[in-house]
């Protein structure tokens, strides 16, 4: 594996494996020195052309843990406000030796683009509307938790499917491992061929939670009002929305899942984040563990076609 | 061209295909008219067209030049090699030049330019000042300097009001307004065609309809007017039956497709390869194989190339930031050939009928029989190579059918009876 572009990319066996080297990941985060040196003498940039804090500072603490070191472009203060195109920014930074790029881009395609200009291997940390594929590598592990195996577990994810990266990777990683998708969203919040896609389509969010193992709420931007694609937020809201009464109805063992941030208010009530049910810290956590087993899938001995589960001498604390 | 075309040839061992039909025959070519064989003189140098098609020379409607004012781009000279390679002898300059082409001193200018290219330039001229789509651009001053198209390239006027009175102000003139179809304000921000490939590769899409509901438009205008309205690359399976079924009952239409529609299809975005971003975007493969029958059936009149150079930095940049447009000078007759249309339909499309809509002449005008302007191009349609841009004679780098295997190639072109180009190589 060279690059990490689109779930859709991925063959099963190797998103299964990245889920499955992701516990011992998990675990070097849990002990008092919480480094192993499998990534040592290796540097990893990241490139955000849009603002992100969770998922930049989660690369950037799975790099550290791995000891690669790492990079920050800090776009809104480098040449690329004097207008430097992606291709000369990232061939600048290539140049100064680096084996991998995080690049999170708001054109759909753009990691594309970039595999062309550099050799380094590139990570899609979110393109536009398209795919955001460690986002889904961490729901699949955060649900496996909840869930165990997701074979003929029914997911239910809400919101504004149209424009989501995160849609479009979970709904390609959920159903590669096997589990029933279900989108709830008005018509105008859904991609116009969704009926090519292997989900169920539903507008009615109480029908759909009724035999639901886990729901998924996605962020609703107050700009989809404006562009007519809703009437308002309160509607919204009533429709969509996970209310109080919805949440009160759900099993306790059906996780509540938001990629953050979360809208209190608008996609989930204030107070139903508190629920013990919502696993938005683990999906947070799990983050770091499965940027980890991606780090060291692509650029660890991993990429060389080596056992993929770190070696001992590896996996020992550093220093 | 300026230089007096003294050499004499004879073409010989061919199959002439003109709007008469196609039959074997040689014909000889004597101070820039067709003359019968035996009246050429003893100096005639023979090309041989064995096993090849001779048809009158390829007319482009639709191909931007990049002169005046994206020299560094493309020059007359090199879209006109590029243009007899394709076996093209006279192109349309499209007029969203800098300057734009709306006054007759740009015309004039634009003419004086045209000078340096190998093959015939016809000037179109924009419907409205700078092609904005504000008011009207001097019609008739444009008409007297001698255009007969005028066109705001791009999506078409919006503004039916504006459409409106184009029509009427240049129908006396006699005047097509040629233009595009679709209508903004239902596309909105579009990167490719609306459907399950947009909807995968998560960019905004340009719902078919939003073309349809522009040509229902321009129809409608079209009967009310009585003025010629001729539409820029259509891409749609619903445009070509409407269009079909308008130019069947005798209104003033016309219409065209872009050689690169016949081709290619949604699904090979794929990979946000940025030289596949063309306007209209690539439609659904149904569209597709829609185009290439509708070019048979001769509801679509015209097969374009579309013309639309770039530097590489134009498309080295995310998908929704790249310039759309694709080079199709030198493989517009290779990818029609390619997609599977017979060749008489193709050169119909490409020669004869285009002349006609551009006021060259009638069909029969352009026949190749004694006494008529030696505009000719030899075809081997079995030739198969593989399209690649760097060996192009355009500046341009965006070709949308890079590596793609292409079979039927220009041999021959003579343009006012000078060789341009011989075995496929431009000559001086």
């Amino acid at each position: 594996m060279k690059h990490l572009l689109s779930i859709e990319e991925l063959e099963t066996e190797e998103l299964r494996e990245l889920l499955r080297i992701t516990p011992s990941f998990a675990e070097v985060a849990s002990r008092r020195i919480a480094k192993v040196p499998a990534l040592r003498g290796q540097t990893v940039a990241t490139l955000f052309y849009e603002d992100s804090t969770r998922t930049r500072l989660s690369f950037e603490v799975a790099a550290k843990r791995l000891s690669a070191d790492t990079l920050n472009v800090s776009v809104s203060s480098s040449s690329v406000n004097k207008g430097e195109s992606l291709r000369d920014t990232a061939e600048t930074i290539e140049a100064m030796g680096i084996d991998a790029i995080v690049m999170r881009h708001k054109s759909s395609g753009a990691p594309w683009q970039l595999t062309k200009w550099v050799e380094a291997s590139v990570i899609n940390a979110g393109d536009g509307w398209h795919q955001h594929p460690t986002q889904a590598l961490l729901d699949c592990f955060t649900l496996q938790q909840s869930l165990g195996d997701l074979a003929d577990r029914h997911i239910v994810i809400v919101g504004d499917i149209k424009h989501s990266r995160v849609a479009r990777s979970d709904v390609a990683a959920f159903t590669m491992l096997g589990a029933t998708v279900t989108l709830v969203a008005p018509p105008t919040l859904l991609p116009p061929a969704i009926h090519t896609w292997p989900v169920q389509v539903s507008h009615d969010l109480d029908q759909a939670l009724t035999d639901a193992d886990a729901i998924y709420l996605l962020r609703m931007q107050n700009e989809r009002q404006n562009e007519a694609l809703v009437p308002d937020m309160r509607e919204y809201t009533a429709l969509y929305g996970l209310t109080a009464a919805r949440a009160s109805r759900l099993a306790a063992s059906v996780p509540i899942m938001h990629p953050g941030p979360m809208n209190r208010g608008i996609e989930i009530a204030a107070d139903v984040p508190d629920l013990d049910q919502v696993v938005v810290i683990d999906q947070v956590r799990n983050g770091v563990a499965v940027r980890m087993a991606v780090l060291f899938m692509l650029l660890g001995s991993g990429s060389s076609g080596l056992p993929v589960i770190p070696p001992p001498e590896l996996a020992g604390a550093s220093s | 061209m300026s230089a007096a075309a003294s050499q004499s040839y004879i073409v010989r061992g061919g199959t002439l295909i003109d709007a008469s039909g196609t039959r074997p025959d040689d014909l000889a070519i004597v101070d820039g008219v067709i003359v019968p064989v035996d009246e050429a003189p003893s100096s005639a140098i023979e090309i041989d067209a064995g096993g090849a098609v001779v048809s009158p020379g390829l007319v482009d409607m639709h191909a931007h030049v990049g002169e005046p004012g994206d020299e560094p781009v493309e020059t007359m000279r090199s879209a006109g090699e590029a243009a007899v390679l394709g076996g093209f002898t006279t192109v349309l300059a499209m007029p969203n030049t800098f300057p734009p082409v709306d006054t007759a001193a740009v015309v004039e200018h634009v003419r004086i330019l045209s000078a340096d290219a190998l093959c015939n330039v016809e000037i179109a001229g924009t419907v409205t000042v700078g092609a904005k789509g504000e008011r009207l651009a001097p019609l008739g001053e444009l008409a007297a300097a001698g255009v007969r198209v005028v066109c705001d390239p791009g999506p078409g006027i919006q503004n039916p009001l504006l459409m409106r009175r184009a029509l009427e102000y240049a129908k006396p003139l006699g005047l097509t307004i040629a233009q595009g179809a679709e209508y903004l304000a239902l596309s909105g921000d579009a990167q490719m065609h609306e459907g399950e490939w947009s909807s995968r590769l998560g960019l905004p899409g340009a719902p078919a309809e939003s073309e349809e509901i522009m040509v229902m438009r321009d129809i409608a205008l079209a009967r009310l007017t009585g003025g010629r309205v001729h539409f820029q690359t259509l891409s749609t399976a619903g445009a070509f039956a409407i269009i079909g079924a308008a130019s069947g009952s005798g209104l003033p239409v016309s219409a065209e497709v872009a050689s690169h529609h016949l081709a290619l299809c949604d699904a090979d975005l794929a990979g946000y390869d940025t030289n596949l971003k063309v306007t209209p975007p690539l439609r659904s493969a149904g569209d597709a194989r829609a185009a290439a029958s509708a070019v048979a059936a001769g509801r679509v009149d015209v097969i374009v190339s579309d013309h639309t150079p770039h530097s590489s930095d134009r498309k080295d940049r995310p998908f929704d930031q790249a310039e759309p447009g694709s080079v199709g000078l030198e493989t517009a007759l290779s990818v029609a050939l390619t997609s599977g249309l017979d060749i008489e339909s193709v050169l119909r499309a490409m020669s004869w009928r285009p002349a006609e809509l551009i006021g060259l002449g009638s069909p029969t005008d352009r026949a190749l029989v004694p006494g008529a302007p030696a505009d000719i191009c030899v075809i081997d349609p079995n030739a198969t190579y593989v399209a690649s841009v760097a060996s192009m004679a355009t500046n341009g780098t965006n070709s949308a059918v890079e590596g793609v295997e292409m079979r039927g190639r220009v041999r021959t072109t003579f343009v006012g009876g000078q060789l341009v180009v011989d075995q496929g190589k431009v000559m001086a």
